[in-house]
């Protein structure tokens, strides 16, 4: 009895493709049911894209029942144990080597995650959306001159930009025509006689303005960081300000931010202040608005920039305050892109400004959104783009008008 | 590969004539020389060189080719299917001394598979391989049947799964619905398949899973005493190997690796071969007296009657609670504490791990299954399983 061995064949089938296929799909999907509560773990701004993100998957653990955490184990020590004695867990190095699963308390096992990067997610995200904006790109584009480039040479230009190169073959070409027609009219003349340069031999660089297409965006976040928006409230806000960016960030080329918290006055803020630090007081949303417009002023000028403005609040704003806010928000849809009000509220009533912006501003690119939970930010979201390709819409039909 | 198959032919014989010479007694073996992905495949699906389709097979074999990638674990040396012929698979890109190593380690499980009381009396090793591919063609049937398809498939593989190991533990398999009911019926899937109001192809994959589950119960039931059983006996067939020096080296390196303890874990390779050293010795390498605890225990019982204090006391073994950050020493292996550690762990291991949840009765009216757990003060981590 002897055992028989079968020689390696390199071209064996991987079965488990269709599998990985299906596991990958149902992780995706998963990622897409998930995505409100992922983004608003996550920074807006200054990470990068390559980052992974740790995706806890609910669809793809495999149930079963198991011990909870009071069943007794046996392992084996290292001899300094002693009854009583605790041992963080961690301090060993666990699972490793050739031992499986150690029976009954392998734990994280059930707890599956899987590693996508932030650029995946989001592209998962935005895949399924088939917007619109891809073909309209070229309505964003400013161009804009950025250095220039050597393209030949002409016969006039700067004295500086003289080629000397250019200009000495000029010459040399004019001196052998001359020599070879006074040969054939057969003057006599001297070999080495100096013939100057003359003003016609002299040859120029050329130099071409380079000109670049540009599409800059910047995303204007207004927060009322008064005392009535809490920590969670926040965060809602935090994701649907990372989704405004990241779609922006596919749309643009270059998405600056801004942020502006305001209280009953309005300040420019850092991200880390923005989302961190709370403050007491009143609310006035016009101040955030007036300093939405005094950035627009200073920095983003609407010709070369398109400006997105989203303002964040529960909306409680102090009633002497809301007709200069509807004002306002009206001048920000003629300066802006789209500007948009997002109410976060844990309750379901509408506060007043909500309904004053609903009745008195009637632009097209405004938009008026209500999270009230973690799922709330992606419907709210698509919501928001819905007004934003609407608004596409309209210019295209401009355009076809121009062309008939 | 710096050796050729005619190498590892003439160590195999070599190997096998020791096998022979010591006594082991086992079914006609087939080495596959298969590559690193290979390996991930097999190890994915169970070993089985055919296996019905499911996403979590993809999720392993995504698992386990990261954890690799990250040499956050080695690739197994060794597969071994109880099977008749045996199958063991070697990945082509291992050291010979590797291989050597893994012939002789897999001459150990095929021995064991053969004569152990467990697998004899609920496998049959012959059919084993056609078994799984019959599974496989019938799952993959109703995929492609137009009136199931493949999400109907998925979601019933997925209910089934999360009950797989309850399925009637060494009761007999049963292929009619019983006559009579009785509760509480510990065989879920079973009670399921036939109470559960299911078509007839889904009923099938109830008794697919079923099957499958109930052949690797064996296995789960005596992981420590077949690994033990294995490397005890490698280790003895490489003492008995002429071998150059090099490759003895490397042997007992890998061999070591192998039987390492790691604090706060517990190697099953590493508890089996001490005990079955111990026993070698307390016999005096009388092979009749091992092949016959071999035959007839499983771990359980194993550990019970031959894990020894000064065997407890060598691996530093204790009993451990978990609390929520931290584990709390609850015993250690000396003279009042060894006999509770080894209670403990001949109570955790198999299917020891796995709670015992049965069926006490089922309310027609409000359409619910009521499980009850049977145990002893033990929580239960329930995670809700759905059906239909």
């Amino acid at each position: 009895m002897t055992a028989i061995f079968k020689e390696f064949q390199p071209h064996s089938r991987d079965r488990s493709v269709e599998d990985r296929r299906r596991h990958r799909e149902l992780v995706e999907k998963s990622i897409k049911e998930n995505i409100g509560s992922i983004i608003s773990e996550e920074s807006i701004i200054g990470k990068s894209k390559n980052k992974k993100i740790k995706i806890p998957i609910k669809g793809l653990k495999e149930y079963y029942f198991k011990y909870g955490r009071n069943q007794k184990g046996v392992v084996s020590g290292n001899g300094q144990e002693a009854k009583g004695k605790k041992i963080p867990k961690g301090d060993y190095q666990e699972g490793n080597g050739q031992g499986e699963d150690s029976a009954g308390n392998d734990e994280g096992e059930d707890i599956y995650e899987t590693e996508v990067t932030i650029e995946e997610a989001i592209s998962m995200l935005f895949e399924d959306l088939s917007l619109p904006y891809l073909e309209h790109k070229q309505f964003n584009e400013i161009e804009t001159q950025y250095g220039s480039k050597r393209c030949g040479v002409r016969d006039k230009g700067a004295r500086y930009r003289l080629s000397k190169k250019h200009s000495m073959i000029e010459k040399i070409k004019r001196e052998k025509r001359c020599k070879r027609a006074m040969k054939e009219a057969g003057i006599e003349f001297d070999e080495n006689e100096r013939i100057p340069f003359h003003e016609s031999d002299l040859k120029y660089f050329y130099k071409k303005p380079k000109m670049k297409r540009d599409s800059n965006a910047v995303v204007i976040c207004i927060m009322d960081t008064s005392g009535s928006m809490g920590q969670t409230k926040k965060y809602l806000a935090r994701s649907f300000y990372f989704l405004l960016y990241q779609f922006l960030t596919i749309k643009y080329m270059n998405v600056e931010i801004a942020f502006v918290a305001h209280t009953t006055v309005a300040k420019e803020v850092n991200e880390n202040d923005f989302f961190h630090r709370g403050e007491s007081g009143g609310t006035y949303i016009s101040s955030g608005y007036e300093k939405a417009l005094e950035l627009i002023a200073e920095r983003y000028n609407p010709a070369n920039w398109n400006i997105y403005t989203f303002h964040c609040s529960d909306g409680d704003n102090w009633g002497e305050d809301n007709d200069k806010a509807v004002e306002l928000a009206n001048k920000l849809c003629e300066t802006c892109n789209l500007f948009g009000y997002g109410e976060i509220k844990t309750s379901s009533y509408t506060s007043t400004i909500m309904s004053r912006y609903l009745e008195d501003v009637n632009k097209p690119n405004f938009t008026a959104v209500k999270i009230t939970k973690k799922e709330d930010v992606w419907t709210a979201f698509k919501q928001m783009l819905a007004v934003e390709s609407g608004k596409k819409a309209v210019a295209e039909e401009e355009a076809d008008g121009l062309h008939a | 590969m710096d050796y050729t198959l005619k190498d590892l032919e003439r160590y195999n014989t070599q190997i096998e004539e020791i096998a022979q010479e010591i006594g082991l007694d086992y079914y006609p073996q087939e080495f596959e020389i298969i590559s690193f992905e290979d390996m991930l495949c097999y190890e994915a699906y169970v070993g089985m060189p055919s296996h019905y389709s499911h996403w979590s097979y993809g999720k392993t074999y995504d698992r386990l080719k990261t954890a690799y990638k990250y040499n956050l674990t080695g690739l197994p040396y060794e597969m071994v299917i109880n099977s008749n012929p045996c199958i063991a698979y070697l990945m082509k890109d291992n050291t010979l001394a590797l291989q050597v190593l893994t012939i002789a380690h897999v001459y150990g499980h095929n021995d064991f598979f053969k004569n152990n009381r467990m697998f004899t009396t609920y496998t049959n090793a012959k059919v084993t391989v056609e078994r799984f591919k019959t599974h496989a063609d019938r799952i993959r049937d109703y995929i492609q049947d137009p009136s199931i398809g493949y999400e109907a498939v998925e979601k019933i593989l997925d209910a089934a799964h999360s009950i797989k190991y309850h399925c009637g533990e060494f009761e007999p398999m049963r292929y009619t619905k019983p006559e009579k009911t009785e509760f509480p019926y510990e065989n879920l899937l079973e009670f399921i398949k036939y109470y559960g109001n299911l078509e007839d192809w889904q009923q099938d994959v109830m008794s697919i899973v079923m099957e499958e589950s109930r052949y690797f119960l064996p296995q789960i039931e005596t992981k420590i005493m077949n690994e033990g059983w294995a490397t005890f006996w490698h280790y003895q067939i490489f003492k008995r190997l002429g071998v150059p020096q090099g490759l003895e080296l490397e042997f007992y390196k890998v061999h070591n690796g192998v039987i390492c303890q790691v604090p706060g874990n517990l190697n099953p390779y590493y508890i089996g071969f001490k005990i079955w050293q111990d026993l070698y010795h307390k016999y005096d390498g009388d092979f009749k007296k091992l092949a016959q605890i071999r035959t007839a225990e499983r771990d359980a019982s194993f550990i019970r009657s031959h894990l020894t204090y000064e065997l407890c006391e060598e691996s530093h073994l204790c009993e451990r609670e978990e609390e929520e950050r931290y584990y709390v020493v609850s015993e250690v292996s000396n003279e009042e504490g060894w006999k509770n550690i080894r209670n403990t762990l001949a109570n955790s291991v198999g299917m020891g791990s796995i709670p015992t949840i049965r069926v006490k009765e089922v309310l027609r009216h409000e359409n619910t299954l009521v499980l009850e757990h049977v145990g002893d003060g033990v929580n239960l981590v329930y995670l809700m399983l759905q059906k239909h």
